[in-house]
């Protein structure tokens, strides 16, 4: 692998461009880094990857003919001639893009530092051993889950001047205890792997799991719900694909509606990579800084997330979130942010009537993207709680529950005052605390 | 590119590994996608690399790099060895696996156009008209894509495996979304999916999207007035051939993975309710039910010569006459289960250690057409066209929805229903199937983004299909 700084390498592209098309707008990201991740099941490690990245993304505009590429490989001279060729190839093959918003302009970036060394030069055996930690710590009971590290560095350059450099490192550890009748999930993100403590991780695995087991079915029906943190990531998942997402708000498939009341007053959603407890970068592959910004402000919806297209059509400025391969899906969020209360656990739980506590949700699938009404199911421990306290574990339940309803005003009875960093499947890392609703509608017990 | 891989295998036998095998890869992909008369995105993708298993003990290793030198496939060897070492802090047990012979061989899957020389402006064209035709026809958002992937990859084993092979796959697909007051439907041609093979763009012909253009975005505009699925305890349910590949995926497809059943997959995609001991005599669904795993089934997306470790492509029975008879498996899965390899290993690219995926999981066709499915029920709602899918960690209760259905009176087709929902439990719904439709009705419908895996994999997998009738089933579930 060339030791070159992905700064030089998109230089090299923009030059190649100019040199074959002098008059293009050409924008390019170049990613170098590595990932790691080691995945454990039935307590021994079954599957350890780890990768070099040397990526390349390059987007042209041509006479306003627009064709983007990407390249895995060394950023040699023939293989990124064959790449800057390719992509102009396909753009003058292409018809003129009359929606085509331009290159981003030079805008300072924002001030993110989520990197920490150590994570960066970290070793199989690092993650190995964490993962060994959490195994010990089941106490013989089984186990499965994974402890993964990235290392990005990227550089953004494009015709236009804007230049942006940053890097960043991940990890998480992420698993399962299981009992013979349930799993009890653990599981951090951070920075820093030095934050990750797997026995620390597989002690609350364990303890979930065997709280979790011998559960009973409970009839369905409507529920007070306490969510923890990654049931509350889902939430907000859906609610920024389909709502916040400013391609869903153009095409009138979204519920925002800017100005207007439409989540409890407890509900301040945020989106930030400058906040010390998030990670990643602070722009995207548009070459937008992404500055701090409210999208629920004490429960007024008060703006969405853009990519340079979907701002154009909405007359405003992008915010930063265009992603790779998004461009028919519009903007994708980064680093959301639920405003944390002042609830500890046992206040959340202490609360509830007659309701759940719920670990997770699983399989969660959008019904009707303007209702945001999705169907799923709990999965790694539920319980139900009643005048206050936990007393029974019962079996995983089916939903179909509008996730808007569930924000609606007055329907949120608290939040906790602790976040935890989520790692979600669309991408994005959302920094969440746990919620308290009034109201869950549950359909079906899992089992049928 | 053999010579490379043998120098990943060599470095990591050097570096400790008892068994190890390399893939080298290359892939070239193109995505168009247009939207309302215009084309919004065309994207190309080139990708190059090694990726090595590494085996020490029972303890696997991987390691992939973007370059295909031999410094680097070598680097990759020694690394992966490195990664397997690490493995062996917390090792599993003793594993050997099952045995395949050293196979030398070369495979391509027939194209008879090939996607590369069809231009850009031509299949621009065809996706700029086929939105425009939505539009006319009523569409609010008329969306339209086409997509090729072209990979040629070299696998070498320590065992002796050389094995080249080359893949074209391509398809497409097109969707009109009505807007109305307080919701949005949508209407998909071929499917939610679009429809892909391991064909050339002669599929893409075939699909005719212009014939379906108009219709759909009709269907569109009548659902947004439509009444809703009737909730209802127990009904006779019809389902088309599409909501068919989707419901063997999601409820037999994964559930007969044997990573799943082993564990492998505990914490993340989930297990399955299916237990090791039944096999061979646990009852899946009815005496109709017929499904396979056949990846030598010409054109069809989950197709291939070897599996990527090595295993020839070959038929396997997973549930005959109703019993559950075989499992998707690979070398080390089957090795611990005790039965031979399924040839069902694969990974997404070169920078991915291969796992257990579907190849083509299908149903064998039956003896009914829809039309005789529907004069025989007096009683029940058709659904037809995947638009949402949700399923538990042991792949035993599902909640899938459709994009449009009828109603069934008096075995007719009856009144448009909107939002057409039904839920079950996996055996017991199977269970319920009593008509199968017929060979005429066999589909080959490609799914493009099966993900499954950590680091996340996006498998290409296929599902015979054919409609289906199942009897007393809970329909209309709401929020």
């Amino acid at each position: 692998m060339t030791a070159e700084p992905p700064e030089a390498t998109a230089e090299r592209v923009l030059d190649l461009v100019r040199a074959r098309a002098g008059s293009a707008e050409a924008e390019v990201t170049v990613q170098t880094g590595t990932q790691a991740l080691t995945r454990f099941a039935n307590s021994f490690i079954h599957q350890n990857v780890a990768e070099d990245i040397s990526h390349v993304l390059l987007r042209v505009a041509h006479d306003g003919r627009v064709a983007a590429t990407s390249y895995d490989g060394p950023p040699t001279d023939d293989g990124l001639a064959r790449l800057v060729d390719g992509v102009l190839e396909a753009a003058r093959a292409s018809r003129p893009d009359a929606e085509w918003p331009g290159i981003a302009p030079i805008v300072a970036g924002v001030d993110v530092h989520h990197w920490d060394q150590a994570t960066a030069d970290s070793s199989p055996d690092d993650r190995a051993g964490r993962v060994a930690a959490f195994v010990a710590a089941a106490d013989g009971l089984e186990t499965a889950g994974a402890c993964e590290t990235e290392t990005i560095v990227t550089a953004f350059a494009n015709t236009a001047g804007q230049r942006l450099h940053g890097r960043a490192t991940t990890a998480a550890l992420d698993g399962i205890v299981r009992t013979a009748t349930a799993d009890g999930s653990g599981r951090a993100a951070s920075v820093r792997l030095a934050d990750l403590d797997g026995g620390g991780i597989g002690w609350r695995a364990a303890r979930k799991a065997r709280d979790a087991s011998d559960a009973s079915d409970l009839e369905p029906g409507r529920y007070e719900v306490v969510l923890e943190p990654n049931a509350v990531a889902d939430i907000l998942q859906f609610l920024f694909v389909y709502g916040f997402n400013g391609r869903a708000i153009e095409e009138g498939r979204s519920f925002v509606r800017v100005g207007e009341p439409q989540f409890d007053t407890a509900i301040t959603l945020r989106e930030d990579p400058t906040d010390p407890a998030q990670a990643g970068l602070g722009f995207d592959v548009e070459g937008t800084p992404r500055l701090p910004l409210d999208l629920v402000r004490d429960g007024v919806t008060r703006g969405a997330i853009h990519t340079r297209r979907t701002a154009a059509a909405a007359g405003v400025e992008s915010t930063g979130h265009a992603v790779e391969g998004g461009e028919g899906f519009g903007a994708l969020p980064a680093n959301p942010i639920l405003e944390a209360g002042d609830r500890s656990v046992d206040d959340l739980i202490g609360q509830v009537d007659r309701g759940l506590l719920v670990t997770d949700f699983w399989y969660t699938r959008i019904l009707d993207p303007r209702t945001q009404v999705v169907t799923g199911l709990t999965r790694n421990g539920v319980w139900l709680i009643q005048d206050g306290r936990v007393v029974r574990p019962v079996s995983n339940l089916r939903f179909t529950q509008s996730y808007l309803e569930a924000l609606a005003p007055g329907a949120v009875r608290g939040i906790g005052a602790d976040r935890a960093l989520v790692p979600a499947g669309f991408g994005g890392i959302y920094l969440v605390p746990m919620l308290h609703l009034a109201t869950w509608n549950f359909t079906g017990g899992a089992r049928g | 590119m053999h010579d490379v891989a043998t120098a990943a295998v060599e470095a990591a036998l050097n570096a400790g590994a008892r068994y190890a095998d390399a893939r080298v890869m290359e892939m070239r992909t193109e995505s168009m996608s247009a939207r309302n008369g215009a084309v919004e995105s065309l994207e190309r993708e080139q990708r190059a690399g090694v990726g090595v298993r590494a085996l020490i003990g029972s303890s696997w290793g991987f390691y992939a790099v973007p370059d295909v030198t031999p410094a680097s496939a070598r680097r990759a060897g020694e690394e992966a060895a490195r990664v397997a070492r690490a493995s062996t802090q917390v090792p599993g047990r003793d594993l050997e696996l099952a045995p395949v012979e050293p196979q030398h061989g070369s495979w391509a899957n027939d194209v008879r156009e090939d996607p590369w020389t069809v231009t850009l402006a031509e299949k621009g064209d065809l996706l700029e008209g086929v939105t425009r035709a939505m539009q006319d026809h009523g569409a609010d958002v008329a969306e339209a894509s086409s997509r090729v992937w072209d990979t040629r990859k070299w696998l070498v084993s320590s065992e002796g495996h050389r094995i080249d092979q080359h893949i074209v796959e391509c398809g497409a697909a097109m969707s009109a979304t009505a807007v109305g007051e307080a919701e949005t439907q949508r209407r998909s041609y071929p499917g939610i999916r679009g429809q892909y093979g391991t064909r050339g763009w002669e599929l893409v012909r075939e699909l005719d999207l212009p014939g379906n253009a108009p219709r759909i975005a009709e269907e569109a505009r009548r659902l947004l007035t439509a009444d809703a699925c009737p909730s209802l305890d127990a009904t006779d349910l019809i389902l088309g051939s599409e909501q068919m590949a989707l419901q063997i995926h999601e409820s037999v497809g994964h559930a007969v993975e044997l990573d799943r059943i082993l564990g492998w997959e505990a914490a993340f995609a989930g297990t399955s309710w299916l237990d090791l001991q039944q096999l061979g005599t646990l009852r899946f669904g009815s005496d109709l039910m017929n499904i396979t795993a056949d990846a030598t089934l010409p054109g069809a997306l989950g197709s291939f010569g070897y599996d990527d470790e090595g295993t020839p492509a070959h038929p396997v029975d997973i549930v005959r006459n109703g019993s559950w008879v075989g499992a998707l498996s690979g070398r080390d899965s089957a090795a611990l289960a005790g039965i031979e390899s399924g040839a069902a290993i694969r990974a997404d690219g070169f920078n991915r250690m291969p796992m257990v995926r579907m190849t083509n999981v299908g149903l064998l066709p039956g003896e009914s057409s829809l039309d005789e499915m529907i004069a025989a029920t007096d009683d029940g709602v058709f659904m037809d066209t995947n638009r949402s899918w949700s399923i538990d960690d042991k792949r035993l209760n599902f909640q899938f929805g459709c994009e449009i259905g009828w109603e069934i009176k008096g075995g007719k087709r009856g009144r448009l229903l909107k939002n057409p929902t039904y839920t079950g439990i996996s055996p017991r719904f199977w269970g319920a199937l009593d008509m199968l439709g017929n060979r005429d009705e066999w589909t080959f419908w490609g799914t493009p983004n099966c993900g499954k895996g950590q680091p996340v994999q996006v498998g290409h997998t296929g599902h015979p299909a054919v409609p289906a009738r199942f009897r007393g089933i809970r329909v209309g579930v709401r929020g």
